[in-house]
């Protein structure tokens, strides 16, 4: 019979999963569930959830750091870090609502509660991020240490609490985007940094994907240190929440400029004249700014109550961004916008039998990217591969990295890859 | 520093090895045996260590490396890869019955795409080649390791290279896009590209400062970033270090972070000072150089409030950059430090610890201490900004035992450094240098279970070994899980 354990420390998930693997038990690792519908369906043996452990247990604003346990609260570390006007600066996603429409239990959208819906350890091992992604990296590149239980039963660690660290192999980046198939980790260390004084969004309204594809690389190749870069067609930018963005009638491609007041103001000014060249403009100011980015980083175009399609994320070279919105949404119903200056592509078309994953990865191919099928109902991700599919030396030695930590394969099965 | 026993079947083989793999690599000179050619090759940046290797190996082509990998494998002959040598930890250190792979011939940059703001290039080209091949359109690659002229991009992945400017656009490991990998089985795989977080496991950021133990770079993608609009530096002077070190924290407690921030001490400054005459004041306990860059409003504006901040923890100098030759001789003393101090002593040791900044004046009162305990001078230099810890012990290797107690003191450092919150090595690499030290800083679970990620790429264990680890466990022997059945009771844990 499947059983939910709530180790309550980390001594308690050791011997927990010492026996599952002695005694060849698969189990579901779970903070919150938030993202539970996320990856490919599993039957493990038991769920061991997470919620025992949660909590920051160090905080030195002066030294950019924290520590916290894996169920911590997205929401409980945004406010802490808030207290000292600092903050994750890979911008965590809450896809609480894009995944309402397939996460179990909740059935169909709801309405959107102001508390972020995902736990530290699970934002840090999906390896999510926002739009600030383009110039301060991803959540991996924040994360600088964690201790974990392996899928061996055994208490380890890697990293520390200092960014520059070159002793031993660096198995942070390994967990990040693990999605809990290596090992369960029982604290996280992440960087934090100051929350920027000002923040400015130049609009462009009314440019097609290929236009805005170039006026993002012409701004990216600015030294405005754009720090998000996003493109939506008229119907997604009409629906934002952000009245001035939707009363554009247009579509609407957004450059986000952060830092001291004087100089977000002047590089915003700055990038409105570079995108006058391609049309009008217009700018976002905080309060509005920080809530059109907010939209973007959930992929609410995609949220919307009632929206149930399958949800693409394409990551691909960002000049490539027009030919694979080009290609893509020429599939009937299909939709797509653009973050990370191109390089991130969220598409949204009906979920079908398939959710059109031969066009979808036939496109990407064309590229260096990957495409993973980020919101499905669980029939079609029983069905086809969720995560990008490798080729034959890169699953053995996935294979093998997974058999390092999890011999016995005990830990989320089957989460990512069939063999993994 | 012991290295590990050298097989003795290898060193009798080895005229039958430079034979195959001179079919493999066929080109004039691209397999080296004569003793004296060796003799360059047989040490790295680390020059206390020297030890020739067996033979060395330079292929041209990704086909080449492949083969002289699997031909190493299936013969079961240790290989040491190399870029250019420049590694302070013996990274590159050649072992006496192995294959010094060296990367040199892979120099060419292969594409330069200025719409997806990357480089595409082989991996024996320098850190500062690839800037060079960029800046004429304004473009630069970020991470600046202070050997940037000779360093190559594949060793700087080797070692995760930082640099003065990773404080503010992060390590090599931030800057990488992506790499295409030989595996010691002959195995060619890529990861990442010109697209941002490689899909799968993120072996990039594995490979990322894997000093060479899981397989060969032959090819790199990294960023580039337009070049700032304005640059300007800050030259600061401080009584004492704790005001110094207080300084650093309330920049950075401010929300303020400088693209570099660095500190000498008294020594440092005055080895420098004689050296390049840079201008630096000479009646200072610790001296900081601030850089801030961005629009001239944005640096101007910052430059304000570090100086206020530097005025208010009792700083007797502030100059600020007027010009950019004022900046660069701001500079020139602290890029010249270690060559200075290396005017002041017959030898020196570079160490290369980090700490929590605010340990930062406790740390260096107790050096202070270990150098009186060891009668060696010691000369600070700082990568202040992210606590990152260059004691340079100053030493005459003729002096009997000298190097012995230089070896004892930068242990006690770096032990040190592990006690205060720290680790072990920020940017140099554990290499052989620290390799023993390892177990101060992780259990040996810790330890084996980077060993198990080690046996995933290498199972033979003959990618660089005797760096890193202290004891190379065998892979069968690490992959055995112990199984508890009979002892391991159902645990007593909550469920519902």
């Amino acid at each position: 019979m499947s059983e939910t354990f709530r180790p309550d420390n980390p001594d308690q998930l050791r011997d927990l999963l010492a026996w599952a693997t002695t005694e060849g038990k698969t189990v579901e690792i779970v903070g919150t569930g938030s993202k539970r519908a996320v990856g490919r369906p599993m039957a493990a043996d038991h769920v061991v959830e997470l919620g025992g452990m949660a909590g920051i247990t160090l905080y030195e604003p002066d030294e950019l750091v924290m520590t916290a346990s894996p169920a911590t609260p997205i929401a409980e570390i945004e406010a802490a870090l808030s207290e000292k006007n600092q903050q994750l600066e890979f911008e965590p996603p809450d896809y609480g609502p894009l995944l309402a429409s397939v996460n179990s239990g909740q059935g169909g959208s709801t309405a959107r509660s102001n508390a972020p819906t995902g736990t530290l350890g699970g934002v840090i091992s999906c390896n999510l991020s926002g739009p600030r992604r383009i110039k301060s990296g991803a959540a991996r590149d924040h994360f600088l240490g964690f201790h974990a239980v392996s899928g061996r039963g055994e208490i380890f660690k890697s990293g520390g609490r200092v960014v520059k660290n070159v002793t031993g192999y660096d198995l942070s980046k390994l967990m990040a985007g693990s999605w809990g198939t290596l090992a369960a980790m029982t604290d996280v260390t992440v960087k934090v940094l100051p929350v920027p004084e000002k923040t400015r969004t130049a609009l462009l309204v009314g440019a097609d994907s290929a236009q805005a594809a170039q006026a993002m690389i012409q701004a990216m190749q600015s030294p405005h240190e754009v720090s998000g870069a996003a493109w939506l067609p008229a119907p997604l930018a009409s629906a934002s929440g952000v009245d001035l963005v939707a009363g554009q009638k247009g579509a609407v491609t957004a450059l986000r400029v952060e830092g001291p007041g004087p100089s977000a103001e002047y590089r915003c000014n700055a990038l409105r004249e570079m995108l006058s060249a391609f049309g009008a403009t217009e700018e976002l100011h905080s309060v509005n700014s920080i809530a059109f980015w907010r939209e973007v980083r959930d992929v609410m175009p995609f949220a919307r109550p009632g929206d149930d399609r399958a949800v693409w994320k394409l990551s691909a070279p960002p000049a490539s961004a027009p030919q694979l919105v080009g290609e893509l949404t020429a599939i009937k119903g299909a939709e797509a916008f653009l973050d990370w200056s191109g390089g991130l592509v969220w598409l949204a078309l009906p979920a079908g039998t398939d959710a059109s994953h031969e066009a979808v990865r036939a496109a990407v191919d064309r590229t260096t990217g990957h495409a993973t099928l980020f919101r499905a109902p669980e029939e079609i991700r029983r069905t086809i591969p969720v995560f990008q599919p490798q080729p034959g030396a890169k699953t053995l030695l996935s294979q093998r990295v997974k058999a390092a930590f999890d011999p016995k394969g005990i830990l989320n099965p089957g989460r990512m890859y069939a063999d993994i | 520093m012991k290295m590990p026993e050298p097989d003795r079947e290898a060193l009798a083989k080895r005229e039958e090895i430079a034979a195959a793999l001179s079919k493999i690599v066929p080109a004039e000179g691209g397999v080296i045996v004569d003793e004296d050619e060796l003799r360059p090759y047989e040490s790295d940046g680390l020059t206390a260590y020297r030890q020739p290797p067996l033979v060395v190996v330079l292929p041209e082509t990704v086909e080449e490396v492949r083969q002289v990998l699997r031909y190493c494998h299936e013969n079961g002959i240790k290989v040491v890869p190399r870029g250019a040598g420049t590694s302070l930890s013996g990274g590159a250190l050649p072992l006496a019955d192995g294959v010094l792979l060296s990367m040199t011939k892979f120099n060419r940059i292969l594409e330069i795409d200025f719409d997806n703001r990357c480089v595409v290039t082989q991996p024996g080209v320098t850190n500062l080649g690839i800037t060079d091949a960029v800046q004429h359109k304004g473009f630069y690659y970020a991470p600046d390791p202070s050997s940037q002229i000779a360093c190559t991009i594949g060793g700087n992945i080797a070692e995760n290279s930082g640099g003065v400017h990773c404080l503010k656009y992060g390590l090599t490991t931030n800057n990488v896009l992506g790499v295409e990998l030989v595996t010691i089985e002959g195995e060619v795989v890529r990861f990442g590209g010109k697209h941002l977080d490689a899909g799968g496991y993120d072996m990039l950021g594995l490979l990322t400062g894997s000093e060479g133990l899981l397989g060969v770079v032959t090819e790199v993608t990294v960023r580039i970033l337009r070049s700032p609009e304005t640059v300007r530096a800050m030259l600061t002077g401080f009584p004492t270090s704790e005001q110094a070190g207080d300084c650093v924290a309330k920049v950075i407690g401010a929300g303020i972070i400088p693209a570099g921030m660095e500190m000498m001490d008294r020594l440092a400054t005055q080895a420098a000072e004689d050296f390049v005459h840079a201008g630096y004041p000479l009646d200072v306990e610790a001296l900081i150089i601030v850089e801030l860059d961005g629009p001239a409003v944005e640096v101007d504006h910052l430059i304000e409030r570090v100086a206020g901040i530097a005025r208010e923890c009792g700083a007797s100098t502030i100059r600020v950059s007027e010009t950019d030759a004022e900046r660069q001789a701001f500079w020139a003393g602290r890029k010249a430090a270690f060559p200075a101090v290396g005017r002041i002593s017959p030898d020196y040791y570079c160490m290369d610890g980090t700490i929590p900044r605010s340990r930062l004046p406790e740390v260096l009162s107790r050096l202070a201490e270990l150098s009186q305990k060891y009668e060696l001078r010691v000369a600070n230099v700082f990568h202040a900004g992210d606590g990152n810890l260059h004691p340079l012990i100053l030493y005459d290797a003729n002096i009997p035992g000298e190097l012995e107690k230089a070896e004892e003191f930068g242990a006690e450092i770096l032990k040190l450094c592990v006690e205060v919150g720290g680790v072990l090595t920020g940017e140099h690499g554990v290499g052989v240098e620290k390799r023993d030290l390892m177990p101060e800083m992780f259990s040996e679970d810790d330890l084996n279970q980077q060993m198990r990620v080690k046996c995933a790429f290498d199972p033979s264990s003959l990618l660089n070994p005797g760096k890193m680890f202290p004891v190379l466990h065998r892979c069968a022997e690490l992959g055995r899980v112990h199984v508890h059945r009979g002892e391991t009771r159902f645990p007593d844990i909550p469920r519902f």
